[in-house]
């Protein structure tokens, strides 16, 4: 159920919020899965993006949002020279992701050689969907904290993973389970949990022999 | 409590006494599990960006996106003591104008309803304040205010694209109308009557902006809301009511909205985007921008 909160807010930088929040959100989501800025990224726009990263302040508003700063931070005006200082190159490029919404983006970002892809669409009114996390296909909405868990596909997995979840009091609100191949014996989960886990939680967790990576990203808010 | 009107909310208030803003707060804890205070404490915070927002940025000029607006705040500002309209329904413009250019300039701005139509609401609730309402009977017309954009966001729509202008603009002066009645000591019907005089004079406006971009004719429209909504806050305070229940001029709004072609839904293809000086606008400004394609 919608609340007046989502009616009478939110506190935002303008002028659009499909087109600069939602722009901002699914960059920032991908800030918070490095947990800092990134050395460089390139920014793949589909649809109304290529339109509007300059009119809507899109363009700028993906640069703050890797940069990690708060959504409703008016220095989101003066994001290219808060990159230049915290050392992120990044370029723009056009392109056709097919049968996606309007405004979506495909963020390739890469720090200390690791590289992340993620593919996001800003839905309306400020929501996000996060579609894609490094090519596992997934609905997100970055508003819960998201992990992204590469398996065995093996009887128990899924439930080992679960229970030290579970034992640290943490409740999962969503839950994906996606096999690449049978033969292949890997499987990829996306959890959303109601709270944020703590770090020990995600080292027991990569203890765990059944999981080949993991990737935890906190919420946006 | 089962609310599907706004009639529903009106209702209640009169049959139990309880003021309006009560039933309001009540209805948003059963929806969310927002406690009172919480709410309260939450629209506060908002109503403190608008007021910190225009304080820092009234009598400015603002460089936007585009370039198409940003003037004009500063002109109205120092205009104000001459205005032959009377001083709050010009400075109620000339704050909604303000905030809306700053909004095309990346300024902070609260999306209330929507970024589009950022300025309605604080020209209203900060007019008011100047004027000497207390700002806790701000707060209390803000979410009365939340509560009429509640229900056309539940029967209808507050997205330009879904439903064109009339659903921001529009919906933003039914808000305001309704939350300067509350503000000013009208009751709970005639909030009502407030919001339904409004979006009726509102009915069927286009969102047709100049290439796309919030500027043109967004800004300038953010003021008719504004002095739209303190007109009908005192025609219905005068006892002047709606001959057409608020609840169904919203669904007469949405009817209207599905009816509107594409080009004159947040396209920037049809109205006032369509003329020959928006066209060659958009023409220069998509020669000095422009992005090479992925050929990776």
């Amino acid at each position: 159920m919608i609340s007046i909160l989502d009616v009478i807010g939110p506190s935002m930088i303008g002028p659009s919020s499909s087109h600069t929040l939602g722009a901002m959100k699914i960059s920032k989501f991908v800030y918070n899965l490095f947990g800092s800025v990134p050395e460089s990224a390139t920014f793949y726009l589909h649809g109304s993006f290529k339109e509007t990263y300059i009119g809507h302040g899109t363009g700028l508003a993906m640069i703050a949002g890797l940069c990690g700063i708060d959504t409703d931070n008016p220095l989101v005006a003066t994001a290219d020279e808060i990159a230049k200082s915290s050392g992120l190159s990044y370029e723009f490029k056009a392109i056709d992701l097919g049968d996606v919404h309007p405004n979506t983006v495909k963020i390739v970002a890469q720090k200390n050689g690791t590289i992340h892809e993620i593919i996001g669409s800003s839905i309306g009114a400020g929501r996000i969907k996060i579609i894609s996390i490094d090519s596992i296909l997934c609905q997100v909405t970055g508003d819960l904290p998201t992990l992204v868990i590469e398996n065995e596909d093996i009887p128990g997995a899924l439930e080992s993973i679960v229970r030290i979840i579970s034992l640290n009091n943490v409740n999962i609100a969503q839950m994906n389970l996606n096999r690449i191949s049978k033969g292949s014996k890997i499987a990829y989960m996306v959890i959303e949990l109601d709270y944020e886990l703590d770090d020990s939680v995600i080292k027991t967790l990569k203890m765990l022999k059944i999981i080949k990576s993991i990737i935890y990203v906190k919420a946006l808010n | 409590m089962n609310v599907k009107s706004f009639n529903d909310l009106v209702d209640i208030s009169e049959k139990t006494g309880e003021s309006l803003h009560k039933i309001v707060l009540d209805w948003e804890m059963l929806d969310t599990g927002y406690s009172n205070d919480r709410l309260i404490e939450n629209a506060s915070k908002l109503l403190k960006v608008m007021e910190e927002e225009y304080e820092s940025k009234k009598g400015k000029t603002f460089k936007t996106l585009v370039g198409l607006t940003g003037m004009n705040a500063k002109k109205m500002y120092d205009y104000l003591p001459d205005a032959f309209v009377g001083e709050h329904i010009f400075k109620a413009a000339t704050i909604a104008v303000t905030i809306s250019e700053s909004n095309a300039s990346m300024g902070r701005i609260v999306a209330c309803p929507t970024a589009g139509a950022s300025g309605v609401m604080p020209g209203v609730l900060l007019t008011l304040e100047e004027a000497g309402i207390e700002r806790e009977k701000l707060v209390l017309s803000l979410i009365v205010a939340g509560a009429i954009g509640k229900i056309i966001a539940m029967r209808a729509s507050l997205s330009g694209a879904e439903a064109g202008c009339q659903a921001e603009i529009g919906s933003a002066t039914a808000m305001a109308a309704g939350a300067a009645v509350y503000a000013t000591g009208g009751n709970a019907r005639q909030v009502s009557h407030a919001a339904a005089l409004s979006l009726k004079s509102l009915m069927g406006l286009v969102c047709d902006p100049v290439g796309g971009f919030v500027e043109v004719p967004c800004v300038k429209r953010n003021a008719a809301g504004a002095s739209l909504a303190f007109l009908f806050s005192d025609i219905a305070k005068s006892g002047v009511e709606s001959a057409i229940p608020f609840d169904e001029v919203v669904d007469a709004m949405m009817a209207v909205g599905r009816s509107l072609p594409e080009s004159l839904r947040e396209t920037g293809k049809g109205g006032i985007a369509a003329t020959p000086t928006a066209k060659r606008i958009v023409r220069n400004f998509s020669e000095k921008f422009k992005i090479s394609d992925d050929h990776s």
